[in-house]
């Protein structure tokens, strides 16, 4: 018994330093892991906004050394720039409001548990999950309903998220069922059920989607190019990125070269991006901090709680 | 993430209802709101599904699909016999698949077992918060930024390297094929790590505590405990999330690898799905683009099935 005491006191005396060790190295790799993340952030922040020509010195790290606004200058005025700005705003905020409208709709609907139809219909959607047609039969689809060069391609093709919709109708399937029958004993139909008394209960779950849908939104490119590569004036702000960067890339290894574009202002296609990718990525970076928190309620929303 | 809430979704008690003219009339406001979306589906989720027919005929615009001549299994016979190409670019998918898979799961239970250590709440809070950014960032920002740090000409990796006299001048990383996996590996973790730890996090938070105390009593330091309790406590969720993305491995390669690419490097970044759009979507070949298509779907269905009931053998978690 003693012997066992003494080895447990002993144990006891070495853990202070033990755990005083182990707390370091995990601040430290914390401490790693959030200088990887915003180091490359901050610095194109700081070349966007330090004079063309002299970050092709190279040294920029944090700090601009030479301040200028000629990158942004240049950006937004920029046609092409501007264009895509205007369509991308309009496409997250039309793109939002619509799919969350119809996908709450469909999911309120699927949520009846009376609902004769409800099972055949959801297995309908979450099939969708598994197979779908691929790239080139979807694209000639497309071709021949008229989305090629046209708004509609960004909003009416991902209006119902089958993931979105599992979402909302696992938060809809835990509102109490005595709300729906008292409303409908005072003779208000299956519409006004919803706008009047579902949609007010779900707001903590349509904020998570819909933020989930206005990223999506704001971040997608692949379908601009694959059908409205033609049309300048339903270009988004992340295809003109992109065109960027593939200008850049063909360039790299030879900053000299960079391609000078502006008439009165130097500027290289290096820091023009650096201001892009800052102006770009501003309305997720701002709002983010406050989002946040919806964000992973998304995630965790029927996910984890069993 | 999806299959998690599917399978919650599912057990939802049934309420019987049997299907009758009478349910039917009583039902119709729901039938007829219900229609638009049946409607909807079937036109974007099946009907592309029917364009698989493609793949069997040597399909062109001109002659739609009832004029257009049936080839057999010619084009797949295209894709796997004596096509080096096309070899190359499962090879390609798979691996960049398998790489992604598996550090974004080490990389992910990694942080999250780190961060649950940390006993002070504002600065596990700041941490998460900046972990989960990246995750809200476009592929195309991830890649400009990508190509900033790993520049040639003063990228800091390059600078660090050079510095600790690890390279004798900077080099271009994306010149170098056996790299190219490997970036394109870390940047999902640089990504996604954050983000995927979430659930993670918020299963280790479901582990009873009187666990951790009746190791304490025994003797078990903090990291015996992350060790033989934290970590079998997550066992279950790592499992599901694995066979979930297991059907996942060939759909991980479009945006990074086209973003990318160049043509130093383009035997290893060609991924199956860029391999239809350059001989779907540019050359029209919508036949050969469709019958890649076919084969990626099939692979990732068997993949699924099959991890399932590897699972199931094994006693563990399944989908389904």
């Amino acid at each position: 018994m003693r012997a066992t005491n003494r080895s447990h006191i002993k144990i006891h005396k070495k853990f202070d330093l033990k755990n005083f060790i182990y707390s370091f190295v995990i601040g430290l790799v914390l401490t790693a892991f959030i200088i990887v993340t915003l180091y490359p952030i901050l610095n194109t922040l700081a070349v966007s906004f330090n004079d063309a020509l002299d970050a092709l010195r190279g040294g920029i790290y944090l700090w601009p050394r030479k301040w200028s606004l000629n990158n942004y200058y240049t950006v937004l005025h920029k046609e092409s720039m501007m264009t895509g700005l205007s369509i991308s705003v309009l496409r997250t905020v039309v793109g939002t409001i619509l799919q969350l409208f119809v996908t709450a709709l469909i999911a309120f609907v699927l949520s009846r548990k009376k609902f004769v139809f409800a099972k055949p219909i959801s297995i309908l959607y979450v099939l969708t999950m598994y197979v779908n047609g691929g790239l080139i039969p979807t694209f000639l689809l497309f071709k021949s309903l008229g989305f090629m060069n046209s708004f509609w391609v960004y909003v009416i093709p991902g209006m119902v998220s089958a993931f979105n919709m599992l979402v909302i109708r696992t938060y809809m399937n835990g509102l109490p069922d005595s709300l729906e029958e008292s409303a409908m004993m005072d003779g208000a139909g299956y519409f006004k059920v919803f706008t009047r008394i579902i949609v007010p209960l779900c707001k903590p779950v349509f904020a998570t989607i819909a933020l989930f849908i206005a990223v999506g939104q704001w971040n997608s490119w692949f379908d601009t190019m694959l059908y409205n590569r033609m049309a300048d004036s339903l270009t988004t702000l992340q295809y003109e990125l992109m065109k960027l960067l593939s200008s850049v890339s063909q360039l790299s290894g030879d900053a000299n070269t960079a391609a000078l574009t502006g008439s009165s202002s130097q500027v290289t296609t290096k820091s023009v991006r650096a201001a892009a990718t800052i102006l770009t990525s501003l309305p997720i970076v701002v709002l983010y901090p406050f989002l946040q928190r919806y964000f992973v309620t998304g995630l965790t929303i029927g996910g984890v709680k069993e | 993430m999806a299959g998690i809430k599917r399978v919650k979704a599912e057990r939802v008690k049934d309420v019987k209802v049997k299907i009758t003219l009478k349910e039917i009339i009583k039902q119709k406001e729901l039938i007829v709101l219900s229609l638009p979306f049946v409607l909807y589906v079937i036109l974007f989720n099946y009907v592309p599904l029917a364009g698989w027919i493609m793949a069997f005929q040597q399909y062109k615009p001109k002659d739609g699909f009832w004029g257009s001549k049936f080839v057999g299994m010619d084009k797949f016979k295209f894709l796997f016999v004596n096509n080096a190409d096309f070899i190359r670019v499962i090879r390609n998918t798979l691996a960049m698949g398998i790489i992604n898979l598996v550090l974004s799961f080490v990389f992910a239970i990694g942080f999250a077992l780190i961060l649950n250590e940390v006993v002070h709440k504002g600065p596990k809070k700041l941490v998460q918060t900046v972990s989960y950014l990246p995750h809200f960032l476009s592929w195309i920002i991830v890649c400009g930024i990508l190509q900033d740090v790993l520049s040639i000409d003063g990228g800091i990796i390059n600078e660090i390297l050079v510095k600790l006299h690890i390279l004798d001048a900077p080099v271009n990383f994306f010149a170098f094929k056996g790299l190219f996996w490997w970036i394109v590996g870390f940047a999902h973790v640089w990504k996604e790590t954050g983000w995927n730890s979430i659930i993670y996090l918020a299963a280790i938070t479901a582990i009873n505590p009187d666990l951790y105390e009746a190791a304490s009593i025994d003797g078990a330091g903090r990291l015996r405990k992350m060790w033989n309790i934290t970590l079998p406590g997550i066992k279950p969720t790592i499992f599901i999330l694995l066979l979930m993305n297991i059907g996942n491995v060939l759909n991980s390669g479009f945006e990074i690898q086209y973003l990318l690419t160049n043509g130093l490097v383009q035997s290893v970044s060609q991924t199956i799905d860029i391999y239809v759009l350059k001989y779907g979507i540019s050359q029209m070949d919508y036949s050969l683009g469709t019958a890649a298509g076919i084969f990626k779907s099939v692979v990732s269905i068997i993949l699924i099935f099959l991890a399932n009931s590897a699972a199931k053998r094994a006693g563990e978690e399944r989908l389904f």
